[in-house]
């Protein structure tokens, strides 16, 4: 490896220069470029996968995802990027088309992981390709010098090679070993564990590809549709999710044209706020009957209570409860007697539930074509379900509808809804006030059941008020995938910070160690070596009674240990495989 | 559900118990840092002391933690007479460090019951707000560090982990003290006791990680200037430095550091152990951190309709992830070990602070419901 990457290099810096190799005739011109640029795209890429390279890359994924989180995104809060915008001038203006409002949707941000991911892939395949090489070698030789691993032990023990290393083997259950013969009367054991760690590793980096591979299908199938419904028994709340015209708000992944969704209704009976004495909400619960599937259409509708933290999972699509608020009622008595009732969910203001709105009457009986728009009415202002009115201006106190009120503003005349530019539905076209369109009649502070009378006669009437959820559908066909990979991720994680890579080598001689010059020792030369072998499997297999203690023979074992990844924590292990070679943790 | 709020009461004063623990913790570290020196000596401060004490006629006492070591002097030749100690006075500060450990048991003692309390009057998992989160966090990394100090002895470490403690108990305690309530029902979930209890324990741990890794930053910008000292003391060979010594006679003599005698920071544990500690407690908490990001994911998807949203916190743990990530590596690889990946491990501390605090107060996003305004 190392010495590929050398000639490599060589031919990265010098790639003009024709090759001297001897006898050979000079490459053309042409070839000598190709090969300059081949080298140099080599080079590139031994950059890029290079850890170096790596670890510079995540930390600017690390930089460019910061104004993600100090920035408002248009993603996550429309109104208030758009305010940022405007407040920050010709910054606002300049951040905004260098994509810092949308981070994780911009080019740089996607140059950033995508580079990254680049340099994981080229990092990992030959990673994995040693890793498979290793796997089908044995453990290396037992290096000459011993002593020079960081963790040593000699000793001297009773026994002679063969014996000592069959000890040595069966102690060494779960490790990968080999035994060698060194030359007459010398084996060794080569042993190593923790291979899983390396195997940890590489499922650890290859779940991030899994990991990103899900993200990217998800954004490119999945997509998510709101939809602001009001509580009233399915009067006016059935919803079904057949096309995404149906929603107010659909957000369709890159390959979604929400031509073929898999469709599924649902109707919202009642919704039930708790809260405590202090406002603070307790429990939200929509009472909710859906069918889905064959049920469609049929009076067969499946009853379910949909809460907060607990979505409804229906045809492989998710539909959550994410907000709530009020939708006043009210009833408008045209002059001729005909009557319209309106209803229009009210924008939350603020805990207490001070909400904001408009309700639009667009098509008021008597009037024919152009004259229809002259005559359209707008009911705009404020409900409060616990209406307290201080100095005028009527605000909440608190979240339920214990005493609702509504401080209204009509207004007659063209809504606009014919100018083609786009309406909040909660508020009007102020354009249209502004030119005269919309004219502002009386204004007045309403109780349920309260009314007001308009210059022609026009009575309007504050008749109650329903309860609105929002919901939201989501779809995302990857997210088992995203989290089969994250479980994968994490266990390869903790594999690979657990298990350490070691190697232990064992040296088993016959000659005696230094300073065990015990009465009775055998002094054993090379030239013993068939003498106390012989000796010994007799004294092992217990035939012989009565050995002398002249005839004790005696081998010493080395013993080298080496953690190849960090040192700390192999000591105890160590000693442990050097009380195998003693004949067991009993065996001193 | 029904709160308790006597027992609320109860809970604050274990924590404010806590808190004052951990100060006459952070004063009895302090006391025995400031007055200790030399604890973990580097080879060359070793023989100095060495030198230094033989000279005066005492023995070197290298190791102001453990046990205490005698090393006998190196220029003792035989028929040459070595005095014994002259006084059998302790030292204060090991005292101090003593006292500190056992204020700090207490301090932990007191918060565990503290946190134990509150679950009970609150009747729910006692880490549904900002103080009761941050209480968690401190009771976490106090652990950490009781258990660093287990493994290593290295009691240095606590003065620098008990300024961070006591000033999050302080903030906790004053400024994001709520009294005892239900949650709001978004918060109603079994995520929160797996999601919140993994996110506090690793931020914990991930702090005295941290806290090791700026001991490294700070001991090695010391070892840095005590060789430029010795390189330039080696050089000159200046009288006035040379006058204090004992006769030069052992070989290998270094003379004697005017940085080491200065600075405390001479009493910090070795580059070894700061780097050991700061990796050790950062690959527990790691794991745990990414499980926590991971079953917070999990939540997202039951509460909010996607498992990923990037949500400012959801970046910010992202940001702190890739640090942690890149630390890890940055510890394998050749070049970048030591106080480039302390470096690292720093930043990663800081956007552990960052998402607790900065994001959750001032940053709204859909994590503010910490119970403050």
């Amino acid at each position: 490896m190392v010495t590929r990457d050398a000639t490599h290099l060589t031919g990265g810096l010098a790639p003009d220069r024709p090759e001297p190799a001897g006898g050979q005739p000079a490459t053309p011109a042409g070839q000598g470029r190709i090969r300059g640029a081949l080298a140099f795209l080599r080079n590139i890429w031994r950059q890029l996968t290079s850890m170096r390279t790596a670890l510079v890359l995540l930390f600017l994924l690390a930089l460019a995802s910061l104004p993600g989180a100090l920035l408002p995104q248009w993603s996550l809060n429309t109104s208030k990027t758009a305010q940022y915008i405007v407040d920050h001038g010709s910054w606002g203006r300049l951040l905004n088309t260098l994509g810092f409002f949308q981070v994780f949707a911009s080019p740089w941000y996607a140059a950033i992981y995508l580079l990254l991911f680049t340099s994981l892939i080229g990092c990992l395949l030959p990673r994995t390709w040693d890793f498979v090489g290793q796997i089908r070698m044995k453990p290396v030789a037992t290096p000459r010098n011993l002593s020079r691993m960081p963790h040593f032990e000699s000793v001297s023990v009773a026994g002679d090679p063969a014996g000592v290393a069959q000890r040595i083997n069966a102690g060494l259950r779960g490790w990968r070993r080999v035994e060698r013969v060194e030359g007459p009367s010398v084996i060794t054991v080569s042993a190593e564990k923790g291979f899983l760690r390396e195997v940890g590793n590489l499922l650890f980096h290859f779940s991030l590809l899994g990991l990103l591979v899900a993200i990217a299908v998800g954004k490119l199938f999945g997509f998510e549709g709101s939809v602001i419904v009001n509580a009233d028994d399915g009067a006016s709340s059935a919803f079904c999710s057949s096309t995404p015209s149906n929603y107010d708000n659909f957000r369709p992944g890159l390959l979604v044209d929400g031509t073929d969704l898999t469709p599924f209704c649902v109707n919202i009976d009642k919704f039930a706020a708790t809260y405590t004495s202090t406002g603070q909400a307790s429990s939200f619960v929509a009472s909710i009957r859906y069918q889905a599937g064959a049920a469609l259409g049929t009076a067969d509708w499946t009853s379910r209570a949909l809460e907060v933290n607990d979505p409804l999972r229906v045809q492989g699509q998710r539909l959550y409860l994410l907000g709530h608020g009020y939708s006043p009622v009210f009833t408008v008595t045209y002059p001729d007697g005909q009557t319209q009732t309106g209803t229009q969910p009210f924008q939350p203001e603020d805990s207490s539930f001070t909400s904001q709105g408009a309700v639009k009457f667009l098509d008021p009986p008597g009037y024919l074509g152009n004259a229809v728009r002259g005559h359209q009415l707008a009911i705009v202002g404020i409900f409060a379900p616990s209406a307290l009115i201080h100095g005028g201006i009527m605000t909440s106190e608190f979240p339920a509808a214990n005493q609702p009120g509504v401080a209204i503003q009509i207004y007659r005349g063209d809504m606009g809804m014919e100018t083609g530019r786009a309406q909040s539905i909660f508020s009007i076209d102020q354009n249209q006030v502004a030119i005269g369109q919309l004219v502002k009649l009386n204004r007045a502070n309403l109780a349920p059941g309260e009314s007001m009378s308009l210059d022609d006669g026009t009575k309007i009437t504050f008749t109650g008020y329903k309860e609105w959820v929002s919901l939201q559908t989501s779809y995302d066909p990857a997210q088992g995938w995203a989290l089969i990979f994250a479980i994968t991720l994490l266990i390869g994680l903790m594999t690979s910070l657990i298990i350490k890579r070691r190697r232990v080598w064992f040296r088993i001689t016959t000659a005696a160690p230094e300073g065990t010059a015990e009465s009775g020792a055998v002094d054993h030369g090379p030239a013993d070596e068939a003498v106390s072998v012989a000796a010994s499997t007799v004294g092992r297999n217990g035939v012989v009674v009565g050995v002398t203690d002249d005839l004790v023979l005696y081998v010493t074992v080395e013993i080298g240990g080496l953690a190849r990844t960090d040192q700390a924590g192999y000591g105890d292990e160590f000693g442990k495989l050097v009380g195998v070679v003693q004949g067991g943790p009993d065996g001193r | 559900m029904a709160v308790n709020d006597q027992l609320g009461n109860v809970s604050y004063l274990g924590f404010q118990a806590a808190l004052a623990g951990y100060i006459a913790a952070l004063v009895c570290f302090g006391v025995e840092f400031a007055s200790s020196r030399g604890a973990a000596p580097t080879a060359a401060e070793a023989v100095s002391m060495t030198l230094r004490a033989a000279g005066r006629g005492r023995t070197a006492v290298l190791d102001r933690g453990r046990d205490e070591k005698s090393a006998e002097p190196p220029n003792s030749g035989i028929g040459q007479i070595v005095k014994p100690p002259t006084s059998a006075r302790r030292p204060m500060g090991p005292l101090f460090g003593r006292a500190g450990l056992i204020v700090t048991t207490i301090g932990f003692a007191a918060q565990v019951f503290s946190i134990v309390t509150r679950g009970i009057a609150a009747g729910r998992a006692p880490w549904g707000n900002m103080y009761e989160f941050t209480s968690m966090i401190c009771a976490a990394a106090v652990a950490g560090f009781l258990f660093v100090l287990y493994k290593t002895r290295t009691r240095s470490i606590g003065f620098f982990v008990m300024i961070p403690v006591t000033i999050l108990m302080f903030v906790g305690g004053t400024k994001l003290y709520t009294q005892v309530e239900t949650l709001v029902p978004a918060l109603h979930s079994y995520w929160l006791l797996i999601h919140v209890l993994a996110v506090s324990l690793s931020s914990g741990v991930l702090m005295v990680s941290g806290v090791a890794s700026l001991m490294y930053l700070l001991r090695a910008r010391y070892e840095r200037k005590l060789k430029a000292e010795q390189a330039w003391v080696k050089e000159a060979g200046t009288p006035e430095v040379t006058a204090r010594q004992p006769a030069p006679a052992a070989a290998g003599f270094v003379p004697q550091s005017v940085v080491a005698d200065k600075s405390r920071l001479a009493s910090l544990p070795s580059l070894a152990t700061l780097d050991r500690v700061a990796y050790r407690t950062a690959i527990v908490a790691f794991p745990v951190y990414t499980f926590a990001v991971i079953a917070g994911a999990l939540w997202a998807e039951v509460a909010w309709g996607r498992y990923w949203g990037w949500d400012p916190k959801e970046t910010c743990a992202f940001v702190t992830w890739v640090f942690y990530a890149a630390y890890l590596h940055a510890r394998a690889t050749a070049g970048w070990r030591g106080t480039r990946s302390a470096w690292i491990s720093v930043l990663g501390f800081v956007s552990v602070l960052f998402n607790l605090f900065v994001i959750n107060i001032v940053v709204s996003g859909l994590h503010s419901y910490a119970g403050l305004n």
